[in-house]
This record gives C-alpha cells, sequence and structure tokens, in this order.
C-alpha cells in the first residue's frame, strides 16, 4: 500500500478536469493506498456546504479519503461552514504530509 | 533546529498571475521554519520571482499611497526566506533556470539564487524525501 498525497488547487466550477482528479483520488484509494486530499486556494470552494460539488467531498470521504482543507483559502473565501467531515489544516500540516516517507504527490 | 529533511519544489508561474506562487511561498516559509532544508527549481515565467527591481506602486482607484498600499512584492518575500533560511541555519538552494532567465532579460536577482537548469532539479529530487511539482494551469 502506498501513500498519496493529492494537492486541488482548482475550483470545479472554473476548471471540467476537476472531475476527472476527484475520480483520480477516487481510484488511487479503491486500490488500497492510503490517500489524502489536500483543499488549497480555490480547490476550497466545494468545502462549502450546500456548494453543488460540496457532495464530491462527501463521496470521497466515504470511499475513505482523507479530505484536508487549507485554512488560510478557507478564510480568504469566508468559508466558515463546511462540508461533513472535512478536516481543516494549515501548510504545516501540508508540509509534514509531503515529507512522510513513501508519500508520491501530486499537485492540480 | 535543523531536521536533516529536504524538500524539493519546481514552480513555474510568473510572479502576480497565479495563488500558485503564494501558496508555494507559504510551503518553502513553513518547511523552512520547521528547520528543513529547501531545494527550488524555478522554471518559464516563475524565474521572474526574484528580479531585483521590483517596486512596490500606490493605488491610484483607491488614491493610496506606495506606504498605505503596503504591496508585498516576491522578490521582498524570497530575500526573507534566504533570511530565514540562515537564522534557522538550514539550506535554501533556489535555482532559476538559465535559458528561461535568458529569454526574459530576468538576470538580476536578490541575493540567494543561482542559475541552473533541469539537471538541478533532477539531482536535487533524487537527493530529496520529497518533491512537489506545482504545474502552470
Amino acid at each position: 500500500m502506498a501513500k498519496y498525497l493529492l494537492i486541488e488547487s482548482r475550483d470545479p466550477f472554473d476548471s471540467s478536469d476537476s472531475g476527472y482528479f476527484s475520480e483520480l483520488v477516487q481510484g488511487i484509494s479503491n486500490r488500497g493506498n492510503e490517500t489524502t486530499l489536500f483543499l488549497v486556494q480555490n480547490g476550497v470552494l466545494p468545502a462549502r456546504k450546500g456548494s453543488k460539488h460540496s457532495e464530491t467531498i462527501a463521496k470521497l470521504i466515504k470511499g475513505k479519503v482523507k479530505v484536508l482543507a487549507d485554512g488560510f483559502s478557507l478564510k480568504e473565501r469566508a468559508i466558515h461552514n463546511l462540508a461533513d467531515g472535512l478536516e481543516i489544516a494549515d501548510i504545516d500540516r501540508l508540509v509534514e504530509l509531503l515529507l512522510e516517507p513513501g508519500t508520491k504527490a501530486i499537485w492540480h | 533546529m535543523a531536521s536533516g529533511k529536504t524538500l524539493t519544489i519546481a514552480i513555474m508561474d510568473a510572479p502576480y498571475e497565479s495563488a500558485n506562487s503564494t501558496t508555494a511561498l507559504r510551503i518553502i516559509h513553513a518547511a523552512l521554519e520547521k528547520g528543513h532544508n529547501v531545494n527550488v527549481f524555478a522554471y518559464e515565467g516563475a524565474v521572474n520571482l526574484t528580479m531585483k527591481a521590483q517596486q512596490p506602486h500606490p493605488n491610484p482607484v483607491k488614491g493610496t499611497s506606495v506606504e498605505q498600499e503596503q504591496h508585498p512584492t516576491t522578490k521582498d518575500w524570497i530575500a526573507s526566506l534566504f533570511k530565514l533560511a540562515g537564522k534557522k541555519s538550514v539550506k535554501l538552494d533556489w535555482v532559476n533556470c538559465g535559458l528561461c532567465v535568458d529569454e526574459r532579460g530576468a538576470g538580476d536577482w536578490v541575493e540567494g539564487p543561482r542559475r541552473g537548469g533541469p539537471k538541478d532539479f533532477l539531482d536535487a529530487s533524487s537527493a530529496s524525501d520529497a518533491t512537489l511539482v506545482i504545474p502552470t494551469k
């Protein structure tokens, strides 16, 4: 089992390939890999409860993906009411995850 | 205290264009604060991040002065990262892609960065504990 850290920086309303990235994340997890999705920049927009794309986040969490959202990016976008199961993290946490041995990191 | 770990980051976005630059600088700052060494490979437009002649500006729309605006420049941010690395006794190795620099006439930098090429990125990545590539959109 490998460790994957996938970083989503794009707004799914703006970037149509965000859907494919979510599928990639779920696919990696389905193969038994420890999978973390870190939302940053406009990638945090689906973290707002009630957003159409928050359903994608909920599905990933149900699919055993750990989903984190950058607190700085959330504050910048006035996102306070978060989708269920999503965890707020800071950039220190991202650095820790990057440096965990064996982690493969992919930025989108 | 130095951790002995090294993070390598490749960045490509030109300054003042994408939030990627801000996030990359935040990651570098956090890694240095934690005592990690950091290698940066600035490719394409990212070689402009370290240009010494960058100047903050007033905002004529709001009628604010340079001082009031407190406009941050990437070269000041990066200069402060080099200072932080020195304070933490860790290494920040910032490589600007030489061909990208020549194409853009972007060779006058703040103190710290050095000229290099993709081989430097490969070597840095091979010797690092982690590598993150932040591509342009």
